[in-house]
């Protein structure tokens, strides 16, 4: 409903490949919805609708080179990051053709080729994982881009100042999770080592209001997440996660920073999930007009109206988008349905590498 | 010449992160203070502090931060403490480092190294004296070490960082003190169990730090004529079922010694294979001899009578042979 908000500041094929992205999560996943019910997908299943302008927002300020963290509720970031759709779909249908050969299910979508390191069910699972990613960039002795002369680093707390020597990558690690990682300790730990060590995460948080089913002023005694962030010196970005177009300024922002070795930074994305925590939740802790209020907000209808606005986008164009989307999907579930299941012989294999002598 | 069990792991890293610039070690005091039991003791000096990296009290972080620099390419050695500080790291060792393979298809493995102190018998009462070691050896997707020896504290971190897998090492605290002549450079599997004494009376098996104490009753009970043998496991996971199976066909008595509490024990699972794949070689029940069921108490007496000692081992080992 932002009719009067500003043109969109970018070019049009950036302006509209945001718009495609959120429709292609949409679809993606009303579908899912859709084959959860038919028994096609089981286990969990958390919908990212509502929230598609943050992940879209994000991924888009993102290199190849850079790493991605996510939580259970991924589709979105794996779709986007770059993996195909069709993986992903056999992947929730537990077939040998998903991207994790139907070990992970929805909640465990990992692709190496585009650097997304899942896909992790435990709230807070990913943020150690991030710091440490972002360590081995640190200290890569094969890292191909220096971080700028002269970067400081920070003191160590032996007092011995670290000199970057010129050989590290110059990659960002983004760390994607809800307000509920916030209450675990793992968030703590993590942001005071990536700020001690002055290692460069992003830190993406997305601020849905509700740790499942509780509210977070049922759970935080400081509701302003900024303000933890900080805690630990380092630097915060608040931004409107129903808007694409500030979710994609300040993750730029952000990933800039960390990217010319300014250390970690830390983004709260105020978003809303629009649907159940996951298909087994009667949603008895929010009131349906909290929920109606918030889809006026909504992502995918503010930010298209915005674009007709300012005449970027015609109802035509929209529609061919759509049905684009709707297409992919709808591939996605013939693959998915002609996949194939893995044989019950290979039960144990991955559990260890190789041997050597196999491996090869 | 000889070296202690200490001296024979700081060499182990030494040589790992003068071979390797991807190795760094990274845990709690590892690098002013010089380690907690003084393995890295010198390390910082040689290698600096982005290699010997001292970490805040951050067991769950710092653990993880290990599990993502293995991802990104590093070979990150983290040391915990000891293993009752590992339970807060528990999370990312069994959630993330044990299952990504799998969980990912395949297509991340994690290539870290956790190392920790363990064990009881100095006194540190109940939340400083575990043996934990079999919580470990419980989970697919880690391997699990127990150097008990001066050669094995030598020679297993290599190829546990030559492993594309997360390997966790036990080192037994009461075992840093050990001193034994070692060889120049003997390459070690972390595959294999081990005999450390032939016998053909009647096999104990053990592992880490009751491994000194079964040597030890292997000699009393030479001099009551019985001769033993005494199977060093080395690895828990996975655990060397041929080798235990070889020694138990050849004396077709056993008696397992485990420091761990002995319900759910390792020594537990020893036994049931035992049972399982060599029942007809058995001339008699096989037994155990684990910490007694209680919180490890502070007081001297209490804590010797809840550990295994040599004592209970030769009684076990005589009621096998029938002569208790």
């Amino acid at each position: 409903m932002n009719v009067a908000a500003p043109p969109v500041p970018y070019e049009l094929p950036l302006a509209l490949r945001l718009l495609r992205d959120m429709l292609r999560i949409r679809r993606l996943e009303e579908r899912a919805a859709e084959l959860y019910g038919a028994g096609k997908i089981r286990g969990f299943l958390h919908l990212y609708i509502g929230e598609e302008a943050v992940a879209v927002g994000a991924l888009h300020a993102l290199t190849p080179d850079d790493a991605v963290v996510a939580t259970y509720r991924e589709h979105g970031h794996a779709l986007v990051r770059g993996m195909a759709m069709n993986a992903i779909m056999a992947e929730m249908f537990g077939k040998q053709e998903g991207c994790s050969r139907g070990r992970g299910g929805s909640m465990h979508l990992f692709d190496a080729a585009t650097r997304f390191y899942g896909g992790n069910a435990i709230v807070g699972g990913g943020l150690p994982l991030a710091v440490g990613l972002a360590l081995a960039d640190r200290m890569s002795p094969n890292g191909p881009r220096p971080y700028p002369k002269g970067t400081s680093f920070g003191a160590f707390p032996s007092g011995q100042g670290i000199s970057c020597g010129g050989q590290t990558r110059q990659r960002v690690t983004a760390c994607f999770f809800g307000d509920g990682a916030v209450a675990e300790g793992a968030f703590h730990e993590s942001l005071n080592l990536a700020a001690l060590w002055q290692l460069p995460v992003l830190f993406c948080c997305e601020n849905n209001l509700y740790a499942m089913g509780t509210s977070l002023a049922r759970s935080e005694s400081q509701t302003d997440l900024s303000v933890k962030a900080a805690a630990f010196k380092i630097p915060t970005i608040q931004a409107d996660g129903m808007d694409v177009v500030a979710v994609h300024d300040a993750a730029r922002a952000g990933a800039a920073h960390v990217r010319e070795g300014g250390g970690p930074l830390f983004i709260e994305f105020q978003t809303y999930r629009f649907r159940a925590h996951s298909m087994f939740d009667p949603e008895l802790y929010r009131d349906k007009a909290e929920v109606e209020k918030w889809k006026e907000r909504g992502p995918l209808h503010s930010y298209t109206t915005r674009l007709k606005a300012h005449g970027m986008l015609t109802e035509e164009e929209f529609l061919a988008c759509d049905a684009e989307a709707l297409a992919e999907v709808e591939a996605s579930v013939t693959f998915a349905e002609a996949g194939t299941w893995e044989p019950v012989e290979n039960l144990t294999r991955d559990v260890y590498s190789p041997p050597p002598a196999a491996a090869a | 010449m000889k070296t202690s069990y200490r001296e024979a792991m700081r060499e182990a890293l030494r040589e790992a992160l003068r071979g390797d610039p991807r190795v760094f070690l990274m845990g709690e005091d590892v690098g002013r203070y010089g380690g907690t039991y003084a393995v890295s003791k010198g390390l910082l000096e040689e290698f600096g502090p982005e290699r010997i990296r001292d970490a805040p009290l951050s067991e769950l972080g710092f653990v993880g931060a290990g599990i993502g620099a293995a991802l990104g390419g590093m070979r990150p050695i983290v040391e915990v403490m000891t293993v009752n500080f590992s339970l807060l790291a528990l999370d990312q060792i069994v959630n993330t480092a044990a299952a990504l393979r799998h969980m990912s298809g395949g297509q991340f493995s994690v290539p870290l190294v956790i190392r920790m102190a363990s064990g009881a018998g100095r006194q540190l009462a109940a939340q400083h004296s575990h043996s934990l070691e079999c919580w470990y050896a419980h989970i697919p997707g880690i391997k699990v070490l127990t150097p008990a020896t001066v050669e094995d504290a030598r020679g297993m971190l290599a190829p546990a960082l030559a492993d594309p897998d997360p390997v966790v090492i036990f080192e037994h605290a009461q075992l840093y003190n050990l001193e034994e002549e070692l060889q120049p450079a003997v390459p070690v599997d972390i595959a294999s169990a081990r005999v450390r004494r032939a016998g053909s009376d009647v096999s104990l098996i053990a592992y880490g730090g009751c491994l000194p104490k079964t040597l030890q009753a292997a000699e009393l009970l030479a001099g009551m004529g019985i001769n033993a043998e005494v199977v060093d496991l080395r690895v828990l996971r996975p655990l060397d079922g041929e080798a235990i199976m070889a020694s138990v066909r050849k004396t077709h008595r056993a008696v397992i010694v485990d420091e761990g509490w002995r319900s759910g024990s390792l020594a537990a699972e020893v036994m049931a294979r035992i049972v399982e794949q060599a029942f007809f070689d058995l001339d008699a029940p096989p037994l155990r001899v684990c910490s007694e069921e209680v919180p490890m108490p502070y007081a001297r007496h209490l804590e010797e009578a809840a550990l295994p000692q040599a004592a209970k081992i030769v009684a076990a080992a005589r009621a096998v042979m029938g002569k208790a």
